[in-house]
């Protein structure tokens, strides 16, 4: 499935995830901290495209929850990824404090995948809607010039 | 607060509103819902003459109207049916039925347009807060709970591993769901659990499933289908990953999302996943002794009967 992420900015994205989950293991702090930051540059590209700049502010200790809420404002259907960006920030946490336990390779396939959730969500209502709301807690697309 | 025995015997007989997808490719949904309402003695009426409930596509029209249309269905129950209680199993439906009552409640212009809009189609308006909205698993929650179900089905899920998938519109927005996120014994909008419960009380193993209320993919379907169909691999392999051998949905949505997307996802990207789809219905049907085929499971895309027969679940 390589080179086809939804959203043209996201390409490329997809293979390092696939091969953070293939070889990560070996580093399992250092993969947490990448996949983190591919959520946070994720997330990052969805305030950008909205016209606003992407906080640097944290969350509960993490960026990546404080530019969930960013990107949640005014744009509900935006909040089905909001429980998803918990599980990366807890995966994250299971792996940098616990690197050596004995599950480490199992919770880096699934913080794989769900960074990947992530990536797939967002792209599609980068590349499907542009800004418009297509979602069932939508708002009219006319409302947003559509 | 209503006191959680005044709750179970108000849900052992409930309005029930179907919304059009249990009428069409979520037909396995409806029917196992009966079949076990009938098996542990639950009354379930139907609404009459009901309508949709304004689903996605009317909302994003003009969600005033959407307001009306699930309103309607309302009023219906109340005026006419004479029901407190509607219970929608579809999460779109249940969605909108509790987003017209917020709306109701909150909005002064959305009570407007539905006073107006019930008066031209010559239907008493629904009122907030005349009748309460739950889903089929509050339903089962609390009319029988997960005692009622051990007692009943002797813990025939046994050795059956299972992910829990939600999706997303069973808990957002949040500030349309009041009841949940109470503490101990309501429903959680971050980690909901009832159907874990309910599956679990039957004897299933939950494995630990970290997109349980993630998106399906299923607004994407038409307009970009090789998105959802990521969007359900995702899933799917996350599932089997987990150790799931059976994803249990709740939606009729996600469900035949999933369902049509693990069969687009190995023709398209060559990826063929294992893991079967039933409906938390169908599982609770099994595990109460009733046979697949009074479940509707004959109508799934997704073919369970090998593990049903290795579970000895038939």
């Amino acid at each position: 499935m390589s080179g086809q992420a939804a959203y043209p900015a996201f390409a490329g994205i997809e293979d390092r995830i696939d091969a953070i989950a293939v070889d990560g293991g070996s580093e399992p702090v250092r993969a947490a901290a990448e996949l983190l930051a591919i959520g946070e540059h994720v997330l990052e590209s969805w305030v950008r495209a909205r016209g606003e700049t992407p906080t640097d502010a944290r969350k509960e200790g993490f960026r990546l929850l404080a530019l969930h809420r960013q990107g949640a404002r005014g744009e509900p259907s935006f909040n089905a990824c909001r429980e998803t960006c918990r599980e990366l920030v807890y995966h994250y946490n299971l792996l940098a404090l616990e690197p050596d336990h004995p599950d480490t390779g199992h919770r880096l396939t699934l913080a794989a995948m769900i960074a990947r959730h992530l990536l797939l969500f967002v792209g599609g209502k980068l590349e499907v809607a542009g800004l418009g709301e297509f979602c069932c807690s939508s708002r009219p697309l006319r409302a947003v010039g559509h | 607060m209503v006191d959680v025995t005044d709750k179970a015997k108000k849900y052992r007989s409930v309005g029930y509103y179907p919304g059009c997808a249990l009428e069409g490719t979520g037909n396995g949904y409806d029917v196992s819902t009966r079949a076990i309402a009938k098996k542990l003695g639950l009354g379930l009426r139907d609404v009459s003459n009901w309508n949709c409930c304004g689903a996605m596509e009317v909302k994003n029209v003009d969600p005033k109207i959407q307001t009306y249309l699930s309103a309607r269905v309302l009023s219906q129950a109340v005026n006419e049916d004479r029901m407190d209680v509607v219970m929608a199993p579809c999460n779109g439906c249940y969605h909108n039925l509790k987003k017209a009552e917020y709306d109701l409640a909150h909005d002064p212009k959305s009570v407007e347009v539905v006073d107006k809009l019930s008066a031209k189609a010559g239907h008493k308006a629904y009122k907030a807060g005349e009748a309460e909205t739950i889903h089929a698993l509050d339903w089962l929650k609390e009319a029988i709970g997960e005692d009622g179900l051990r007692e009943r089905t002797n813990g025939k899920l046994a050795g059956l591993k299972i992910a829990n998938y939600y999706g997303c519109m069973y808990v957002r927005p949040r500030h349309i769901f009041p009841e949940k996120d109470k503490g101990p014994g309501s429903e959680s909008t971050s980690q909901p659990h009832f159907m874990d419960d309910l599956l679990a009380a039957a004897g299933a193993e939950n494995v630990s499933f970290p997109l349980k209320t993630a998106c399906c993919g299923g607004a994407h379907t038409l307009s970009d289908s090789d998105t959802s169909t990521k969007l359900v691999l995702n899933i799917l392999q996350a599932a089997e990953a987990s150790g799931a051998e059976v994803i249990a949905t709740e939606c009729p949505t996600c469900h035949t999302g999933l369902e049509m997307h693990q069969v687009r996802a190995e023709k398209r990207f060559g990826k063929k996943t294992n893991v079967k789809v039933l409906y938390f219905t169908q599982l609770l049907g099994l595990a109460l002794g009733i046979g697949p085929r009074a479940l509707g499971i004959h109508t799934n895309i997704s073919d369970s009967m090998d593990l049903i027969i290795e579970k000895r679940l038939t």
